[in-house]
C-alpha cells in the first residue's frame, strides 16, 4: 500500500511539472509576466452583465494566451480591495474591476500599487495607472427602442430599471427616443427596482408594469428576471447585456448586448508591448464594443430592415441617439435642433426625455 | 391598488413560507441554524438538474428536498454529534451551498425547466375556495406548490402544538436537559427536526429555481434565506403566523414597484425600508411583552452535553 501511494505520487508530481512547463506564458517585453485579473460584481452565471464579462475572459485567455484570474460576486465595498490585493499576490499585472461601485477602492488601489495597471469600468475617475472603459450601449438601446415600439399595440412599454444613476437615466432615454421614432405617442413606464441582481424581485417589477397593461418589457438589469415576466404573460419583451433568447423564447425580441472581448484583448497587447496608458475608453458600435443581439421571430414583421438602416447611418457616423430637439418630461427643450447632447451632459444626465413616464429622483 | 398587487404578495411570500417553516422547526428542536439560504440554494439547483435530467416535477422536487436534507445532515453532524458552535456552522453552511450551487449550476445557464413542468406548476383555481370573492382570487387561484405551502403551515401548527411528539420537540428546545431526563431521546429529536427544516429549505429552493424563476439563475435567492431567519423572530416561533408573516413580507417586498406610478411624495428608499422598520418594530414589540408565549426556544443556540447536566 505505502509503495502503492507512493508510485502515486510520484506519476502525479511528474505530471503536474509537465503539465507547468507544457506551455510558455506570454511575457512583457522586459520579461515579466503578464497576468490579468478580473473582479466581478455579480456571478458568471447571471447570463447577464458578469457573464458578458466573463466571455470577454474567455476571449483573452484565447486570443493571447495568458492566465487570469477571476473572482465573482465582490461586494461594492471595501472588501473588493482584498480581492485585488489576492489577485496582486497570485502574480496580477493588469486588473479590470468591472463595476461603477468599485471606483473609489480602485483609485486607492491604484495609488499604492503604482506597477499594477488597473481598468475600471463604467466610472469616470483616473489616475496615472488607472483608466475606465465603457461603451456607448445607448446606441443599441436606441434601435431595440425601435423594436419595442414597432412590436406594443397598447402604445405602453414597461422599463424595469435598476438605479437612478445617469448609465440607467441614459439608457432609458435612448430606448425612449428609439420608441418614439416609431411611435410618437407611446409612453414608456419606469419602475426601480434598487437592485442589480434579484431575479426574483425584477420579475415582480415587470409584473407590476404588466398588471398595468404594459405590453412590451424592457430591462436595466443584470438579470432574467423581467424577461420571465413576459414570458408568463405571452407578452413580448426586450433584454439587456447579453442574447436572452434561450431563457424566455417565446417573448424575447432582441437586446442591447455588450462585447467586450476585443477591448480587453487590446489592453492586454499594449500591456506585454509596455505602450499602455491610461485612458478613457468611451467607444460605441463602430468598434463593436457595443451589438444588438439578433432579432428574433417575435420581432415585428419589418423592424430587421428598420434597424439596419439606423444601424448603418450610426455606424456611418450620420446619426446621433441624442441629437436635438429633445424635450425633457415637462415638454421643455433640453436639446435644441441642430445641436446633440456632449459626453458631459450624457455622463450626467439626470431628467427623462419626454415620453418616459417615472421620476429620476427617489423623491 | 388592486387585487393583482396581493395575488403577486402571496407568490412572491411562498419561498419565504417554506424557508421560515423549515427553520423553524429547526429552532423547536434548540438548533439555531444560520445555514438557510445555502439549503436554499442547493435545493434550488438539484432540484433544477432533476428537471432537466428527468423532466419530471414530483422527481425535481424530491431531489432539492433531499439535497436541503444533505445541508442540514452536515449541520446536524456537526452541531448535535460534534456539538460544535451553531452559528459558525450555519454560517459555513450558507457559503458552502453557495459555492455547491454555483459548481453544480455550471453550464446550466440559459436553460429553461421544460413546458410540461411550467404547466404542472401554473395557476390553477381550487373549486369553490377559488369563487369567493376577493379572498378567493388571492389566496386559491394559485400553483400546487402555494397551496402546499397552506397545508404544510397548518400541518407545522397542529404537529407542534395537538401531539405528543410536538411537546416532546418542543421541551427539547425549551430544556434539553429536563427532556433528557424524561426520557425523550434528545439527539434524534434533533437530527429529525434539522433534517425537516433542510427539507423544507431546500422546497423554497426549488419553489424559486423551478416555479418562480423558471430558467437558471446563479444565486436565484439573493439574500432571502437571511429575511427567512429574522422571519422566525417575526412570526414568534408560531407556525401559523408564518402564514401572516411571509405573505406580509412578500407583500412589503413587492409593494414599492405597485406604488411608484402614484405621485407620492415619499422617497422610494423609505418604501424599500418598510421590509426592515417592521421587523424592529416588531423585535420591540415582542421583547417589551412580559409574556413567554413569543419568546424564543429556551435552549435555542446551546449545544446538548449530557455529561454536564
Amino acid at each position: 500500500m505505502k509503495k502503492f501511494t507512493f508510485i502515486l505520487i510520484l506519476v502525479l508530481s511528474i505530471a503536474i511539472s509537465f503539465t507547468s512547463c507544457g506551455k510558455k506564458a506570454p511575457k512583457t517585453a522586459d520579461g515579466k509576466e503578464v497576468v490579468m485579473g478580473f473582479v466581478y460584481v455579480g456571478p458568471i452565471g447571471d447570463g447577464g452583465w458578469t457573464y458578458a464579462h466573463e466571455q470577454g475572459r474567455q476571449f483573452v485567455e484565447k486570443e493571447t494566451g495568458i492566465r487570469t484570474i477571476f473572482k465573482e460576486t465582490v461586494a461594492e465595498s471595501a472588501e473588493v480591495k482584498d480581492v485585488m490585493r489576492s489577485m496582486i499576490d497570485q502574480g496580477a499585472t493588469i486588473i479590470a474591476a468591472t463595476s461603477f461601485g468599485y471606483m473609489d477602492f480602485v483609485v486607492e488601489m491604484a495609488k499604492e500599487y503604482p506597477n499594477v495597471k488597473f481598468i475600471h469600468c463604467s466610472g469616470y475617475k483616473m489616475a496615472e495607472n488607472m483608466g475606465n472603459y465603457f461603451g456607448r450601449i445607448e446606441q443599441p438601446r436606441f434601435l431595440s427602442g425601435i423594436v419595442a415600439g414597432m412590436k406594443s399595440k397598447s402604445g405602453k412599454i414597461g422599463y424595469v430599471a435598476a438605479f437612478e444613476i445617469p448609465e440607467v437615466v441614459r439608457g432609458i432615454n435612448a430606448f425612449t427616443l428609439g420608441v418614439k421614432s416609431i411611435n410618437p405617442k407611446a409612453e414608456v413606464h419606469v419602475r426601480w427596482t434598487h437592485t442589480w441582481y434579484d431575479p426574483a424581485k425584477e420579475k415582480e417589477a415587470a409584473k407590476a408594469l404588466l398588471d398595468e397593461k404594459c405590453d412590451v418589457i424592457a430591462q436595466h438589469q443584470d438579470t432574467a428576471g423581467p424577461q420571465q415576466a413576459a414570458e408568463e404573460r405571452g407578452v413580448f419583451s426586450v433584454g439587456y447585456n447579453s442574447d436572452m433568447s434561450k431563457m424566455a423564447p417565446k417573448a424575447y425580441m432582441t437586446a442591447p448586448v455588450w462585447n467586450w472581448g476585443p477591448y480587453y484583448v487590446d489592453q492586454v497587447k499594449k500591456v506585454m508591448a509596455g505602450t499602455w496608458k491610461a485612458e478613457s475608453y468611451w467607444e460605441g458600435m463602430n468598434a463593436d464594443i457595443v451589438r444588438l443581439a439578433p432579432l428574433t421571430a417575435n420581432a415585428p414583421d419589418g423592424a430587421a430592415a428598420k434597424v439596419e438602416d439606423v444601424k448603418k447611418k450610426i455606424l456611418a457616423g450620420t446619426f446621433n441617439v441624442f441629437a436635438g430637439p429633445i424635450k425633457d418630461q415637462s415638454g421643455k427643450v433640453r436639446i435644441p435642433a441642430g445641436s446633440a447632447m456632449s459626453d458631459k451632459e450624457q455622463l450626467s444626465c439626470d431628467w427623462f426625455v419626454e415620453g418616459v413616464v417615472g421620476k429620476v429622483k427617489g423623491k | 391598488m388592486d387585487i393583482s398587487f396581493f395575488t403577486a404578495a402571496v407568490v412572491a411570500g411562498t419561498p419565504l413560507l417554506f424557508a421560515i417553516l423549515g427553520e423553524l422547526m429547526t429552532e423547536k428542536a434548540g438548533q439555531l441554524n444560520l445555514g438557510v439560504e445555502g439549503m436554499m440554494l442547493m435545493g434550488a439547483v438539484v432540484g433544477f438538474k432533476t428537471a432537466l435530467i428527468t423532466g419530471d416535477p414530483f422527481l425535481a422536487l424530491a431531489g432539492a428536498m433531499l439535497a436541503g436534507a444533505l445541508g442540514a445532515l452536515i449541520f446536524g453532524v456537526l452541531t448535535v454529534s460534534l456539538r460544535a458552535n451553531q452559528v459558525v456552522a450555519g454560517l459555513t453552511l450558507t457559503i458552502f451551498g453557495t459555492g455547491f450551487s454555483s459548481f453544480m449550476g455550471q453550464g446550466l445557464m440559459g436553460e429553461v425547466i421544460p413546458e410540461s413542468m411550467k404547466l404542472f406548476f401554473a395557476d390553477f383555481k381550487i373549486p369553490l375556495l377559488g369563487d369567493i370573492p376577493v379572498i378567493g382570487q388571492i389566496f386559491f387561484n394559485q400553483g400546487m406548490l402555494v397551496y402546499t405551502g397552506y397545508i404544510a403551515a397548518i400541518v407545522a401548527g397542529l404537529y407542534l402544538y395537538r401531539t405528543s411528539i410536538g411537546l416532546n420537540l418542543r421541551s427539547v428546545g425549551e430544556n434539553t436537559a429536563a427532556a433528557d431526563a424524561a426520557g425523550i431521546k434528545v439527539s434524534r429529536y434533533k437530527y429529525i427536526h434539522i433534517l425537516i427544516g433542510g427539507l423544507l429549505c431546500g422546497l423554497a429552493g426549488a419553489y424559486l429555481s423551478l416555479v418562480y424563476i423558471p430558467s437558471w439563475q446563479e444565486n436565484v435567492t439573493a439574500g432571502r434565506g437571511w429575511i427567512a431567519v429574522a422571519l422566525v423572530i417575526f412570526c414568534r416561533w408560531n407556525p401559523y403566523r408564518v402564514l401572516a408573516g411571509a405573505f406580509l413580507f412578500g407583500g412589503l417586498d413587492i409593494i414599492g414597484f405597485r406604488i411608484q406610478k402614484y405621485d407620492f411624495h415619499i422617497s422610494q428608499y423609505m418604501i424599500d425600508m418598510l421590509p426592515y422598520l417592521v421587523t424592529i418594530i416588531i423585535l420591540i414589540l415582542v421583547s417589551a411583552g412580559k409574556s413567554s408565549a413569543g419568546s424564543p426556544p429556551a435552549s435555542l443556540g446551546e449545544s446538548y452535553f449530557r455529561e454536564e447536566r
